[in-house]
């Protein structure tokens, strides 16, 4: 259930985006979802790729500031009120939220929503409990 | 028993009374002549200065106001020729102006020795380490605290306010014995000794002046319990002196006022008639011997109730119990006073912020936290992070200019404070105070 | 070369003389009076100083052999190192209760440099000050505003003190808070102003965007000091408020703001030779240097009784401007100062060492802090800026996390060096990018384009 995410330091200047995005293209390796949180002074970059393990070897050897968290990827049905029924669920246990960020998928009818959770676990079941689809991290990497 | 000026501080009743008659009507005839301002007053309710005769005659004299000094800002109220001033200072005012107050050579005197009066009153002496963590500049505490220790002839450690870390490692390292600074610094400066391992009960910290804001009795014994030090209450406002206007002594059973310069009424806010002995109501100050800026019975705003007799310590001055509240509006945070008309006055300058906002005062165990809620109008707006942020840093350096107190400035969605009435509720203080 | 147009001369005041018996005595007489109380001086060293008397022996003079002036050179020197080893109180000469007054500036690490006044020093304190506040133009009747901060820094108290002696309206603005220091120069009528010559400019050059016309106000004198500044600047600052702009010198190992100040002449600083030996001598061989040479300053003090020092080298480099003043003061003048032999900074007059910054990082755990210290000129106002480098041990993937540790980290910061800097994460490799090799600071006041990235 758990999805191996990689956040990166960046200064908040002209090209360092691009410079991630070019050095993990070199590599071949695909972005499969991203999130930007950014202050006026510097960001952090939270990716998620097919290849985790390639894309840390080269921020290792171009000298990034990197961690490696695990989160949940959960199915969201694409229509209105959706998430609304992800986050009442997580709010009704009581399940604290640390930072969250979607993408949707053209070809389905589906959206998919990256959680961070203190209780990774705890927050998993009780989605799941609910009838809230958790992907597996093979899931993800194939959307 | 250790007292600072003995035959002052002991003196009897009776001959304490003819010497604030006599001071009275010098003072009141210095005005009619020196100030224009006091003798119109005083033409106006048909006083003429010989007829002010003793302390009795007070009752008849009119009240200044905080609005007189904003009227007469920034010298109006001057009974000296600038050349005579030395010292200026200055509090807050209650739209963008400051309050300012004036001192002659002979008034920097009185205040070192008021001052010192104070520190004595706690059993400091030359021999002791006196930290003064007070701010120091145009704000009273700060200077006044400072001169009086040096008056004293104490150690005088001027670090002024702020740099929590540095004042504990100043206290262990110089052996302050102690300490000036609003209580709720003293909590703070417990609390950060305990992140850093440090026991202030092992220090040779033995007493603390804790002043400019309200406090608890519980605050108090914190205070006492965490600092290891016995805990005096002191008084004092820029517009009568600054610190120094009347402090706790060992016998813990109010503050002394040094009514031989200060005279104290309690009064009526609604009424202006005097109350009774034991009575809550407003403080009024009249000063006796004041030169640069003499005011009559000047009404503080603040809450308390005075008791008359001797105290165990042999002083024969009125004491004052703990400030209980403000007939304004007026906040004290982090020992400085603060009014919602200067926050309102700054938001109405900021092009486009709305002036629907909210001040909230918490006190998270240790320093006041200031909040000032901005409701985001749709052209303040931004979808960048950036922007917002700046307009955020904007509004809190204008506040931080006008309050001279750090506000922290949360931007919040339109129509998020409650409005009772149509009207927004503009002061949540969190804090609590007890009445005792 | 001088600045002063022969104009501006004609229409200077006469010259106001505070103390004329001090100021202006015969050099012959003020030497005998030097060496009598430098003897006196080394001789309560050598009683009440352990490390100084240690220092004396093992350098192989003993007090009695200084015997006319020019044997200061054979005394050993005092350097803040000195200091910093006998924190607090060990370099005091006096017992405790005799101090009334306590001081510290920038130590080169985590504990400050203490100072000690006794109340003679503090009145001698005070009478320097007094002495090159009238030399500058002061009077009794003027309104002094002492933008300078007030605190365990002396820069505010040494002025605060001599302006009130003086007799003038002192006004304790304490620093920062320009919108606030504006208003109370236009309300409050302040004909003398007290702050670092940068601070001077910058409020002159606000003044305008504040729709205050610098014309309009009382303003005359200025006294400016706390850090290097130059005659293009004096001028600038003269020109644009209007008023006679006096530089002074000092610093709190020796007393704070009154070692010596200029007069209206503004042709190098009046030393208060009865209170203050002044060497000027080569940083490498220690040898002491004619009149006229630039060289290392170096103090002895001569009537200072809590924390007396005897060749404290001060790491400011200036020379001593030689011939007499048309003053009719007959005191000796030190130049203008123009730099250090050290690594230290001065921002907004406070002392910044990169060692201090290196302590905190240290305490961040950090194996091998990486940083850089970029100071920069906006507007005329100093700014520092402290780059350190994220290291996996400092990163968090969380934004609020991340957040807290630079909160913490700044706070440390400020609380270290007693001037506000701006901390900027940056990415590891990036300075050593920038600079090119681990070079801690980076002072880019007077470059012409600002920062070249």
């Amino acid at each position: 259930m758990r999805v191996q995410q990689i956040s990166i330091f960046l200064e908040n200047r002209a090209g360092r985006l691009a410079a991630v995005a070019r050095l993990l293209g070199d590599e071949g390796i695909n972005i499969r979802a991203l999130s930007l949180a950014d202050t006026s002074d510097f960001g952090i970059l939270r990716l998620i790729v097919d290849r985790p393990d390639a894309a840390q070897q080269a921020l290792r050897r171009e000298q990034f500031t990197y961690s490696t968290t695990d989160v949940v990827a959960v199915e969201i049905p694409d229509v209105p009120g959706g998430l609304a029924g992800v986050l009442e669920v997580l709010q009704d246990g009581g399940v604290n939220v640390e930072y969250m960020y979607a993408f949707v998928e053209k070809a389905n009818d589906r959206a998919v929503v990256v959680f961070r959770f203190e209780n990774l676990e705890g927050a998993a079941s009780l989605l799941e409990s609910a009838g809230v689809r958790v992907l597996t991290r093979a899931e993800v990497l194939s959307l | 028993m250790k007292y600072f000026q003995p035959i002052d501080e002991t003196m009897p009743v009776d001959q304490l009374r003819e010497l604030q008659g006599r001071r009275l009507a010098d003072v009141v005839a210095r005005v009619y002549r020196d100030v224009p301002f006091y003798r119109r007053k005083l033409d106006e309710a048909g006083i003429r200065p010989q007829d002010i005769w003793s302390i009795d005659d007070l009752a008849h004299l009119p009240f200044t106001t905080k609005e007189d000094f904003r009227d007469t800002y920034p010298f109006g109220l001057l009974a000296r020729p600038m050349s005579d001033i030395v010292r200026t200072h200055a509090s807050s005012g209650t739209t963008g102006k400051p309050t300012v107050v004036a001192y002659t050579r002979a008034d920097i005197e009185l205040w070192a020795d008021c001052c010192a009066r104070t520190l004595a009153c706690g059993g400091a002496d030359r021999h002791s380490v006196v930290q003064v963590a007070y701010g120091y500049g145009l704000f009273t505490g700060g200077l006044g605290m400072h001169y009086g220790s040096e008056r004293l002839g104490a150690m005088t450690v001027p670090v002024s306010g702020g740099n929590t870390r540095r004042q504990l490692m100043l206290i262990q390292d110089f052996g302050t014995t102690h300490l000036c600074c609003t209580p709720s610094y003293a909590l703070l400066l417990a609390e950060t000794a305990d992140e850093m391992g440090v026991d202030l009960r092992k220090t040779n910290l033995r007493a603390g002046y804790f002043g400019a804001e309200p406090w608890s009795g519980s605050m108090r014994r914190a205070i006492v319990d965490r600092l290891g030090v016995e805990a005096f209450d002191i008084y004092g406002l820029s517009e009568v002196i600054g610190p120094g206007v009347a402090s706790e002594c060992c016998a813990h059973a109010g503050m002394h006022i040094f009514e031989d310069h200060f005279y104290p009424e309690v009064i009526d806010p609604a009424t202006g008639k005097a109350v009774p002995d034991g009575t809550r109501g407003e403080l009024v100050f009249t000063h006796l011997t004041k030169e640069g800026m003499p005011l009559l019975r000047y009404r503080t705003r603040d809450i308390t109730r005075l008791e008359h007799g001797t105290c165990a310590c042999g002083r024969t001055f009125a004491r004052m119990e703990r400030v209980s509240g403000r007939t304004d509006d007026m906040l004290i945070v982090r020992g400085v006073n603060v009014f919602p008309s200067q926050i309102e006055h700054v938001l109405l300058e900021i092009e486009g912020a709305e002036p629907h906002y909210r001040i909230v005062v918490d006190r998270r165990g240790r320093l006041d936290d200031l909040e000032v809620q901005v409701e985001v109008s749709p052209q303040l707006f931004s979808d960048e992070v950036k922007e917002m942020e700046g307009l955020r840093q904007r509004i809190a350096n204008e506040l931080h200019s006008t309050l001279n107190v750090n506000a922290k400035v949360t931007l919040v969605e339109p129509r998020s404070i409650p409005r009772s009435e149509g009207k927004a509720q503009r002061v949540v203080d969190r804090r609590q105070m007890e009445t005792s | 070369m001088s600045l002063v147009t022969p104009e501006r001369r004609t229409a200077s005041p006469p010259h106001r003389i505070w103390n004329p018996q001090a100021e202006c005595m015969e050099t012959d007489l003020r030497r005998a009076l030097q060496l009598e109380l430098l003897r006196e001086q080394v001789a309560r060293m050598n009683r009440h100083c352990p490390y100084y008397a240690a220092k004396m022996q093992a350098a192989g003079i003993r007090p009695q052999e200084v015997q006319c002036l020019e044997d200061v050179a054979r005394l050993p020197f005092t350097t803040k190192e000195d200091l910093r080893d006998h924190y607090p109180y060990g370099i005091f000469a006096v017992p405790l209760r005799e101090v009334v007054r306590l001081h510290a500036s920038t130590g080169t690490t985590g504990k400050p440099t203490v100072v000690g006044y006794t109340r003679q020093d503090m009145e001698n304190w005070t009478e320097v000050v007094a002495r090159f506040l009238v030399a500058g133009g002061l009077s009794d009747e003027d309104i002094v505003q002492i933008a300078f901060g007030y605190g365990l820094f002396t820069g505010g108290f040494g002025l605060h003190y001599g302006a009130e002696r003086v007799g003038a309206t002192v006004i304790p603005a304490s620093s920062g808070n320009t919108e606030r220091q504006i208003m109370i120069l236009r309300d409050f009528g302040s004909t003398a102003l007290v702050c670092t010559p940068t601070y001077a400019v910058y409020l002159a050059e606000a003044l305008p965007r504040h729709g205050v016309d610098p014309s309009s106000l009382n303003l005359r004198v200025g006294f400016f000091g706390g850090e290097f500044w130059s005659e293009p600047i004096r001028e600038k600052i003269q020109s644009l408020l209007g008023i006679v702009a006096t530089d002074n010198y000092g610093l709190s190992e020796v007393v704070g703001p009154g070692v010596c100040g200029e007069c209206l002449e503004r042709r190098g600083m009046h030393i208060a030779e009865d209170h203050f030996l002044v060497e000027v001598v080569d940083p490498q061989t220690l040898a002491p240097l004619p009149d006229g040479e630039t060289g290392e300053v170096v103090i002895t003090t001569l009537t200072k009784q809590a924390n007396p020092a005897i060749r404290y080298r001060t790491r400011d480099i200036s020379r001593i401007v030689p011939g007499a003043c048309a003053c009719g003061r007959t005191t000796r003048r030190l130049a203008r100062v123009t730099g250090r032999t050290d690594d230290m900074l001065i921002i907004r007059g406070v002392n910044v060492f990169p060692s201090q910054i290196e302590h905190v990082l240290l305490q961040f755990r950090e194996a091998e802090p990486h940083y850089l210290l970029v100071v920069t000129r906006e507007k005329g106002l100093d700014h520092l800026e402290v780059r350190v480098e994220v290291s996996q041990e400092l990163f968090s993937d969380r934004m609020r996390r991340l957040w807290e540790i630079r909160e913490a980290l700044q706070q440390k910061i400020d609380n270290t060096l007693g001037v506000r800097a701006k901390l900027t994460l940056v990415e590891p490799g990036s300075l050593e990018r920038f600079t090119g090799k681990a070079k801690r600071v980076l002072d880019l006041r007077n470059a012409p384009n600002g920062e070249q990235s």
